[in-house]
């Protein structure tokens, strides 16, 4: 026990052990196992109030992107013909949704994550960029609900099962990176900036229409040329749906290596994932120490 | 020194398991609140101007290993900023911060808890958010849930939760953690008093099991309590620490000297600025304290005897006016209520225009404290003369180390009974 001093106590230098510093609150945390547990309780705690909170839960969740798919499907396909020639459009375009669909949930979801769980960043010291993982995630979680009646509709319209199909996870992953790259980013800026939310609707609003969803590449490369497909495969949310569709669906989708002209086309959009990833978890890093106090 | 069993920490290894050296903290708020893009992009030229608000200078202090140590300041005096750096929650600007063992920090009871979730899913987020493994969560899971006595209620949504169990399960979510140092921040201010025991019971508790414990509190009287040592913060500066007992009579004196500073700011205690009520027969003029050879104290010293006087001003003729005055405690508790009704004696008769001083004195055995004074002038039918309510305040201080609401003067003897078979055993 220290005695009482008048003038505030230095720490004396004969102390040897000190224990550890505590420099602040860090994107990650020293122990990436804790920080991904807390991540996945955190989604699936989130999921769970989705779908436990109401008996439909699922059903709604499943309802959402097939009623969007059942009103695209009639505009584009009945009326407008945008799959040109090319074999299980219907089925394609399902799959573009929901990929879409993922892009969005973790994107949109993870701007205000930060915000909204304010109460916890102010009170508590945990890894911060769980949050925004979290909520990619959770969005992960959806996808694989969603792709349920995707690979069912695929069947029953007469798909076969490719070896190729094993590409998916692979796909998957790539996309993630990009995802969880944006993620992070969005999170990161709307904690300074909150204009950033309307900004990033109409950047997601301008995707959908920018990406070969409602429509096939193929009409692109026909209509436009091909050089135009190109730029539009830089994104990896169009390369990762039209190698979708090239891997799962039918190899008469034009993957992304065919309209690059070589496999190392695919290094284009992989490339634009990683360096995405990179800067949102640069940013990211810089940011959380900081983000407590500037809620 | 303290009236309660303290587990001594190994003296053979000492170690401290809190070591903070000349940290500082300083926020920067921004004067116009630049917080979207489009402004940015709009004026990319403009540096926002920024307020700086520094929270904390330099402060150093350590803690032993198994100690409980107080950090106590007024409101904006850094202390639970103090707090947020030890627990990781705000980086700091300068200086270092060693913490030996794990951390658990208590800003709020239940912090995190969401009511859409069984207290099972709340209490594996919340181990999860504590940084504990699957296991351990699950181990703590059945603690959690044995102390808050909910066995029964795990699959029940919180939000189904009665206040009581909501509040017993926070508490057991707070205590049922293995860690080494507590960093806990006013959460005996929560709850009602049997919840507050509970808290009470529960640090003496984490006191014997030798844990290292820092509270941030107002409460000068759990700072005596549990407290070995403490430190007071004064705008962010270091200014007092040691021994529990001194600071608190430091912090006590320090909101004193603050309250005298802004009477006077208002004119000599003359001008009186509370509500006034009572029909206006009788004017209260002035209050004041003295004490033997002082007869403008700034803070009264316990266990002294204590004169309290009041100026009364007549506006008509009054007979047999009743004198009185009543002191709460910082808790709203009336401690003292002395009133010339006690004194059976009629005070006279008062004409329009006479003044009156009225003065009682007293042994001063008030706990340390800062009491409202109200004053009262009525009559014995009960009409009331005047009245201001909690006119001015006094500290009291310097007092016994008990904490205790008041030291009543004993005398104590000790007599040693000798057992009856043994006194037959001698008359045999």
């Amino acid at each position: 026990m220290s005695t009482a001093a008048p003038t505030p106590l230095q720490p004396s230098d004969e102390r040897v052990i000190l224990g550890r510093e505590i420099t602040g609150p860090t994107a990650i945390g020293s122990d990436p196992r804790r920080f991904w547990h807390l991540a996945w309780v955190l989604a699936t705690t989130e999921f769970k109030l989705r779908f436990f909170g109401s008996v439909l839960g699922y059903f709604w969740q499943l309802m959402r992107p097939l009623m969007l798919f059942a009103i695209i499907y009639a505009v584009f396909v009945g009326i407008l013909d945008t799959g040109g020639d090319q074999p299980l459009f219907g089925v394609a375009l399902l799959l573009g949704i929901v990929v879409f669909q993922f892009f969005a949930d973790a994107t949109m979801g993870s701007v205000r994550s930060l915000v909204n769980r304010e109460n916890l960043v102010r009170k508590i010291d945990f890894p911060r960029a769980a949050v925004p993982l979290s909520c990619v995630l959770q969005a992960l979680f959806n996808l694989a609900l969603n792709m349920v009646p995707v690979f069912i509709f695929l069947i029953a319209a007469g798909g076969s099962l490719y070896l190729r199909w094993l590409e998916f996870p692979l796909i998957v992953a790539m996309l993630v990176v990009f995802v969880t790259g944006l993620s992070l980013l969005l999170s990161a800026l709307y904690v300074s900036f909150r204009d950033i939310e309307p900004i990033w609707e109409v950047i997601s609003q301008a995707l959908f229409y920018g990406t070969p969803i409602l429509y096939s590449l193929s009409v692109v490369v026909d209509n436009i040329g091909l050089t135009a497909a190109q730029i539009m495969l830089a994104n990896p949310l169009a390369a990762a749906i039209q190698q979708l569709r090239h891997a799962i669906i039918d190899p008469s989708y034009q993957s992304p290596g065919q309209i690059f002209g070589s496999t190392a086309g695919d290094l284009i959009p992989i490339g634009i994932s990683v360096a995405t990833f990179v800067i949102g978890a640069l940013y990211f890093r810089r940011v959380a120490p900081l983000i407590a106090e500037r809620l | 020194m303290l009236c309660e069993h303290k587990a001594m920490p190994d003296t053979s290894h000492p170690a401290h398991a809190v070591v903070v050296s000349g940290v500082s903290k300083t926020f920067r708020i921004p004067k116009e609140q630049v917080s979207t893009l489009k402004e940015r992009a709009v004026h990319p030229l403009r540096r926002s101007a920024v307020r700086e608000l520094a929270a904390l200078h330099s402060v150093s202090f350590d803690v032993a290993k198994g100690g409980f140590f107080g950090i106590v300041g007024r409101n904006g005096s850094g202390k639970s900023t103090l707090l947020k750096c030890l627990a990781g929650i705000y980086a700091t600007d300068s200086g270092s911060i060693h913490i030996d063992g794990r951390v658990s920090t208590f800003i709020e009871l239940g912090v995190g808890f969401n009511p859409d979730l069984a207290a099972r899913d709340n209490i594996t987020l919340n181990a999860a958010m504590l940084g504990l493994s699957r296991r351990e969560a699950r181990r703590r899971f059945d603690a959690v849930i044995d102390f808050a006595e909910l066995r029964e209620f795990t699959e029940l949504k919180l939000k189904n939760y009665s206040s009581g169990m909501m509040v017993r399960l926070a508490f057991a979510v707070m205590i049922e953690i293995d860690a080494d140092v507590l960093l806990i921040d006013e959460i005996l201010a929560v709850g009602d008093a049997a919840f507050q025991q509970k808290c009470a019971d529960e640090f003496r508790k984490i006191r014997e099991s030798n844990r290292t414990v820092l509270l941030v509190t107002h409460d000068m009287g759990a700072v005596q309590r549990f407290c070995d040592e403490a430190i007071l913060l004064e705008h962010g500066h270091l200014t007092a620490s040691g021994d529990p007992q001194s600071v608190a009579d430091r912090y006590l004196d320090l909101n004193f000297s603050q309250a005298a500073r802004e009477q006077e700011s208002l004119g000599s205690g003359a001008k009186l600025t509370s509500a006034s009520l009572g029909d206006g027969r009788a004017v209260i003029e002035r209050v004041w304290f003295e004490l033997p050879g002082d007869t403008a104290p700034t803070s009264l010293p316990n266990g002294i005897s204590t004169t309290f006087a009041m100026q009364v001003r007549f506006t008509a003729s009054v007979k047999d006016p009743i004198f009185s005055v009543a002191l709460h405690n910082a808790g709203g508790i009336a401690l003292f209520h002395p009133s010339s009704v006690a004194v059976r004696r009629p005070s006279g008769t008062f004409e329009a225009g006479e003044t009156a001083v009225w003065k009682i004195t007293f042994d001063n055995i008030l706990g340390p404290d800062r009491y409202t004074l109200t004053p009262a002038v009525m009559l014995e039918d009960g009409a009331l003369l005047a009245l201001r309510e909690k006119l001015t305040t006094v500290v009291v201080t310097r007092s016994t180390p008990t904490g205790a609401l008041v030291d009543i003067p004993f005398e104590q003897a000790i007599e040693r009974i000798v057992s009856a078979s043994i006194e037959e055993e001698i008359s045999r």
